[in-house]
């Protein structure tokens, strides 16, 4: 059966309006298909957390329903909740998913990385990432960032070219006009591509709940073993907490992202459906990153510095 | 945030608008941005927090709202923004995502880059200098990327005493310069973004004025276009082919709607073959739908299996665009090596790239007067002129004035691939620019 608009009524003026998640939805597609159209390794980046998710989605959405033309690169630091990766692993299966892992521990345990004095994995997930995207000879590389999450992340184009270093320039990014994405690279250089550029944490929320997309069971609160430091709630495990002066509590929490154990922190939250996160999110007064994460607040151009570096 | 005031349910369905600010140095186009994000509650408290850090480590004694905006080592040492930034608000009625395009005088092309994809542009000037050369460069460039919709914000109304005839004098002036570019409509609004009047909440200091605050005009101007009048354009961006044991046989056009409607049934054409299909189904994106329009992007069966690839482009057989291998069009060089006739370049238009020549540079035009300067040999960055282009392959080209999306395009170098400039296909302005005296050309006149 057809209909003739997709949500009738929804916007108001013109039957032809869009709502704006259809408006984001219709350019993230567009990008996808910028990219399979022009280059020739793409890969997504996917570390189970909701913006690679959402992302997984839209180019599911895009090729259908022809199978997905790309495989998903996981930078695992080895300090991943377990309910994420099993997360993963079932998503992997159910669309049948090519999946590479680069893994951070296996860097450190041959000494071609160092566990930094902090335990914090989060800044060395760029060497394996970088040498992942050399030995797959990837040219495309998606990811899930948003401008919304950070000052420097607001200059970032949504086809962002990189050295053979994997390194951002801002002061030598290419002008983006219209719809027109400019994908050339000379050989070693790949580009990084943000479909979800211009979404906000509450628009991937809100898509999330209008596609009935399904999330790993740590967004929703959820009782759990946590303790203090640097003013967030961290849950213990084998990457180094608690300390001894670090007292254990059980609390009612969830995720607002999801990334290293050493270094995402958990919020206080009863809410246990998305609705409920959707008005959470929508009633808060602290950033997704301010909320949850000790390592932007390292400097301020934390963020920036690590981009120049070939962090995406 | 305003969920408890709009509900859940209705952020679903808010529109979408996208705007571009412009404005010189020292008009406080950064206090502008600060107080309408400030003021609308999106700054969230972490936010402020570090920018009250960052303004006491710099002894400053009052919140520096530009360091919310201004993200970049190089900006926050310089003090100033050498990139368009993008920043995104929610009001109860609608999701805005703004252009912060930088007003210092190297960077025209970050303003052309900003307002490409605005549906309006807020101008700002200082109301005690009124309607200067860089007002007038600001105005001309809404007018030449021809944003729909252009604000003139009068800032600090406060140094004027909050004069209603300051207020009248400048608007006046703007409103005439403007339609002498074609610019069909102007919303002038008396504001103070340093003490806050008429950006989020009404100035009871400027009682005289009726009309709306800034963030009120936002809220309320009618987004997007009406996409009924256009002719239908479906760049074919990607061909899906299963060939699976559930879809042996499909074939579908995935593209995006660059403007118009498209119907099932609908007899077209492709475009530059010219064969010619029926549309048999149309996908939006897992749904099955009878009509689509611009900018979704979906997927087309067509009745007939005809010979379609990326960067043909579908078209209602009744109203196809002539395909042409040489383009006269107004182009913003973007990069720091300059064009000259006879560069051998990539011309990118919607998802076909094809060679193309520059056979001529025939005039550079000065913003601030609207006087062409002719033959001028080359255009360096920042330059605005006309450009005639001969392509290897007949390309199906819009005016810009009648389609953004498929007027549109970009040239490429094919050695480095850098992007090199932008171009609009087709007269420069919509309005009678030529009745602006051309003033001689003066040697500075290019950069912003």
């Amino acid at each position: 059966m057809t209909v003739t608009a997709r949500r009738p009524g929804t916007a108001a003026g013109s039957p032809y309006a869009l709502p704006h998640l259809d408006v984001l939805e219709s350019e993230a597609v567009h990008i996808f298909r910028e990219v399979a159209g022009e280059f020739e390794r793409p890969v997504i980046l996917f570390s189970g957390g909701k913006d690679s998710i959402v992302m997984l989605h839209l180019a599911l959405k895009a090729f259908a329903p022809a199978p997905l033309p790309f495989a998903l690169l996981h930078v695992d630091t080895g300090h991943n909740f377990p309910e994420v990766i099993a997360y993963r692993d079932r998503v992997v299966a159910r669309h049948g998913l090519r999946l590479h892992v680069a893994s951070v521990q296996e860097f450190i345990d041959d000494g071609r990385l160092r566990e930094r004095p902090d335990g914090t994995r989060n800044p060395l997930q760029t060497v394996p990432l970088l040498h992942a995207i050399d030995t797959g000879r990837f040219d495309a590389v998606f990811g899930g960032g948003r401008r919304d999450e950070e000052k420097a992340r607001a200059k970032e184009r949504v086809f962002s070219l990189r050295d053979e270093f994997g390194g951002w320039d801002p002061r030598r990014q290419r002008p983006e006009l219209w719809d027109l994405y400019n994908g050339r690279h000379a050989p070693g250089e790949h580009v990084r591509v943000f479909p979800l550029s211009n979404w906000t944490e509450l628009d991937v929320w809100q898509y999330i709940a209008r596609e009935k997309i399904e999330i790993p069971e740590i967004y929703y609160a959820h009782e759990r073993e946590v303790f203090r430091r640097d003013g967030m709630w961290l849950t213990a495990g084998e990457w180094g907490g608690p300390r001894e002066d670090e007292p254990q509590e059980r609390r009612l929490v969830r995720y607002r992202t999801v990334g290293d154990m050493s270094c995402t922190g958990a919020v206080d939250s009863d809410a246990a459906t998305i609705e409920q996160i959707i008005a959470e999110i929508a009633a808060s007064r602290l950033t997704e990153r301010g909320a949850t994460r000790a390592d932007d607040k390292l400097s301020e151009a934390a963020m920036e510095d690590r981009k120049r570096e070939g962090y995406f | 945030m305003s969920a408890d005031t709009a509900g859940v349910e209705a952020l679903y369905t808010t529109a979408l608008l996208r705007f571009a600010t412009a404005g010189s140095v020292d008009d406080g186009k950064s206090t502008l941005v600060g107080r309408l994000l400030h003021d609308s509650k999106s700054v969230l408290s972490d936010q402020l927090e570090a920018v009250e850090l960052a303004s006491r480590s710099r002894g400053q004694e009052a919140v520096d709202l530009a360091l919310l905006t201004d993200g970049l080592r190089a900006e926050r040492e310089q003090g100033i923004t050498i990139d368009v930034a993008y920043r995104y608000f929610t009001t109860a009625r609608r999701r805005f995502i703004l252009a912060d395009t930088p007003g210092h005088v190297q960077y025209t092309r970050n303003m052309v880059t900003g307002a490409s994809t605005a549906e309006l542009a807020i101008i700002l000037v200082d109301a005690r200098n009124g309607v200067v050369e860089q007002t007038r460069r600001h105005a001309a460039v809404a007018a030449l990327l021809r944003v729909p919709h252009v604000v003139l914000a009068v800032n600090k109304m406060d140094l004027v005493d909050y004069a209603e005839p300051v207020f009248a004098d400048i608007a006046e002036a703007f409103t005439a310069y403007a339609s002498s570019l074609g610019i069909p409509e102007v919303t002038a609004i008396p504001i103070s973004a340093l003490a806050g009047d008429n950006v989020v909440t009404p100035s009871a200091r400027m009682d005289w004025y009726g009309g709306p605050t800034v963030l009120e005009h936002l809220e309320t101007v009618p987004v997007g276009h009406d996409p009924a009048g256009d002719p239908a354009r479906f760049p074919v961006q990607y061909v899906i082919r299963p060939q699976t044991p559930e879809h042996p046989d499909f074939r579908g056009y995935a593209g995006r709607i660059a403007s118009g409607v498209l119907r099932v049934g609908q007899r077209v054409v492709a475009q530059p073959s010219g064969r010619a299909s029926t549309v048999r189904r149309i996908d939006a994106l897992g749904q099955s739908v009878d009509t689509a329009w611009a900018p979704q992007s979906v997927t087309l069966e067509l009745d007939d299996d005809l010979d379609i690839s990326r960067g043909d482009l579908i078209v209602p057989a009744d109203g196809a665009a002539h395909p042409v291998r040489d383009v006269a069009a107004t182009v913003c060089h973007l990069h720091d090596r300059p064009l000259r006739p006879g560069a051998r370049v990539l011309l990118k238009h919607a998802t076909r790239t094809v060679r193309a020549i520059v056979r001529e540079i025939p005039s550079r035009l000065t913003l601030a007067d609207l006087s062409q300067h002719p033959e001028p040999g080359e255009l360096v960055a920042n330059d605005i002129g006309r450009v005639l282009l001969r392509t290897s392959e007949p390309l199906a080209m819009d005016a810009y004035a009648a389609s953004r999306a498929t007027g549109s395009f970009l040239l490429i170098d094919p050695a480095d691939g850098s992007t090199l400039t932008a171009g609009m296909a087709g007269d420069a302005f919509a309005g009678a620019a030529a009745a602006v005296t051309g003033a001689p050309d003066s040697d500075d006149g290019w950069d912003f």
